[in-house]
């Protein structure tokens, strides 16, 4: 049951599929994050990662700190491509 | 860790990966990949994925197109997904100099079997990009066989398949110093600890440079920042990669919906910086908005920048170097080594197992840059 639990919302990733990755060797959020797309999605992580973290933490024995965390990559939230453009029809060449 | 091997690759990125597995496919198991932090942290990981056959030079565009022969079966052979489809490229051309360009490049393409064709605006529209902006278009070369693949799951794939083979993956081991005596390599220096070898491997995108020089070779690589970025996923519009050399852009959407790109910053200064710039954040934006009209009111969730390793030819350095037996380069490859990876690597386990390759690699020697530049690739985004 606690296998189905839903721990990236965004991508739809699992409490057991996070593990299995962990198990498989995968033990770093950086590593998890490019192979299950976990905090890849609109929220960037701010949910999950710390949750990742924790299951990282519990299979490896490793402390947060160890682990520690993957880039922020901006921008800080999803922005529209036509805000970003400035809504302008001039030629961009 | 092991101690000594038959061969140590330094670098976890594609080319290391793909190597070791098939070095391990031809018998040689005894190998280590040593990587300074996670498998494709480097420029596999930050690349957009594309698999592009339409190449301006023979070496380049030979390279691509046999790696497309391999790409098409490797699912299979490495047992996992790895994203790969075959939606093609589409290149676009503004200028005389496109146009040009593009005539040498079919004709050249064309010759070795390509399936490239030569598209107006409005079969741009209709057959490969519905909802294109052509405006300012004079024409572009489209061939359906070219594609994509996860980087991320890609080079995963080939390690996991390496390891299998019984090679060894060291993560997060940076290698110091490349060691020779007498003329010949001897093995690596790590942080925890030396591993022996009399083959080792220069894979490491633009630390190559710096690697070959605690070896005492010199490297004319370059690095280059190069910005990307990503979308939120939509319903899938888009089946090929979009590029143009004189606008400036490549962008594709990815299975997963999103649509992933980036250009090249033509004030870019040469270096390490991998920072993400707002300037490119806005002007990506307007690209983009300008040549697909229909993304103005899709969010762009994330931005990152890889490095280019760029040699002087835009082509990579491949094999052994005159002034160290055992030292064998896999890098230089400027922005298009995920993409070739995989007949580059069979053809440097040829080479490293003792087989005559079956493409002349020969050519792709840093000693070509000795003999005086050779022609450059200009089909670089």
């Amino acid at each position: 049951m606690k296998d189905d639990v839903v721990i990236c919302r965004c991508e739809d990733v699992t409490y057991g599929q996070i593990v299995e990755a962990v198990r498989s060797g995968l033990t770093t959020t950086e590593e998890i994050k490019r192979i299950l797309r976990c905090g890849m999605g609109p929220c960037q992580g701010r949910t999950c990662t710390r949750l990742i973290t924790r299951i990282i933490a519990e299979e490896t024995g490793r402390t947060i700190e160890e682990i520690g965390r993957p880039a922020v990559r901006p921008p800080a939230r999803p922005i529209e491509i036509g805000v970003l453009a400035g809504r302008s029809d001039e030629e961009n060449r | 860790m092991r101690r000594t091997a038959d061969c140590v690759i330094i670098g976890g990125g594609v080319v290391g990966s793909s190597l070791a597995y098939y070095l391990a496919k031809r018998g040689m198991t005894n190998c280590v990949v040593l990587e300074a932090s996670y498998l494709s942290s480097g420029a596999t990981g930050r690349c957009g994925g594309g698999i592009r056959q339409q190449w301006s030079t023979e070496p380049n565009a030979r390279l691509a197109i046999e790696s497309m022969a391999l790409w098409k079966g490797l699912e299979d052979e490495l047992d996992r997904d790895i994203e790969f489809l075959q939606g093609g490229y589409l290149v676009l051309g503004y200028t005389d100099d496109d146009v040009r360009q593009f005539e040498a490049n079919v004709e050249l393409q064309r010759g070795l079997g390509l399936d490239v064709e030569v598209l107006t605006p409005t079969e741009i529209r209709d057959r490969a990009a519905p909802g294109l902006d052509t405006r300012g278009v004079r024409l572009a070369t489209y061939c359906s066989s070219d594609g994509s693949a996860n980087p991320f799951l890609t080079t995963q794939a080939y390690a996991d398949a390496a390891r299998r083979l019984g090679v060894e993956f060291e993560l997060f081991t940076p290698v110091g110093r490349v060691l020779v005596e007498g003329g010949r390599v001897t093995g690596v220096e790590t942080e925890r600890g030396t591993v022996s070898a009399p083959v080792v491997v220069n894979a490491a995108g633009s630390h190559s440079l710096l690697l070959a020089r605690t070896a005492g070779i010199e490297l004319p690589i370059t690095p280059w920042r190069r910005e990307i970025l990503v979308t939120e996923p939509v319903e899938r519009f888009l089946d090929p990669m979009v590029i143009s050399f004189s606008f400036g852009i490549y962008f594709r959407q990815t299975r997963h919906g999103a649509v992933i790109g980036g250009f090249a910053d033509p004030d870019e200064q040469p270096g390490f910086n991998q920072t993400s710039s707002l300037d490119f954040l806005t002007t990506m934006s307007r690209k983009l908005g300008r040549l697909m009209p229909r993304l103005a009111s899709v969010k762009i969730v994330r931005q990152w920048a890889g490095l280019y390793d760029a040699t002087p030819d835009g082509q990579p350095i491949l094999g052994h170097v005159p002034e160290v037996d055992g030292f064998i380069q896999a890098c230089g490859f400027s922005g298009h080594g995920f993409m070739i990876a995989p007949k580059v690597s069979s053809l440097l386990a040829q080479l490293i197992t003792g087989e005559r390759p079956d493409l002349d690699i020969d050519r792709l020697n840093l000693r070509r840059f000795a003999d005086g530049a050779t022609a450059g690739e200009r089909s670089v985004v």
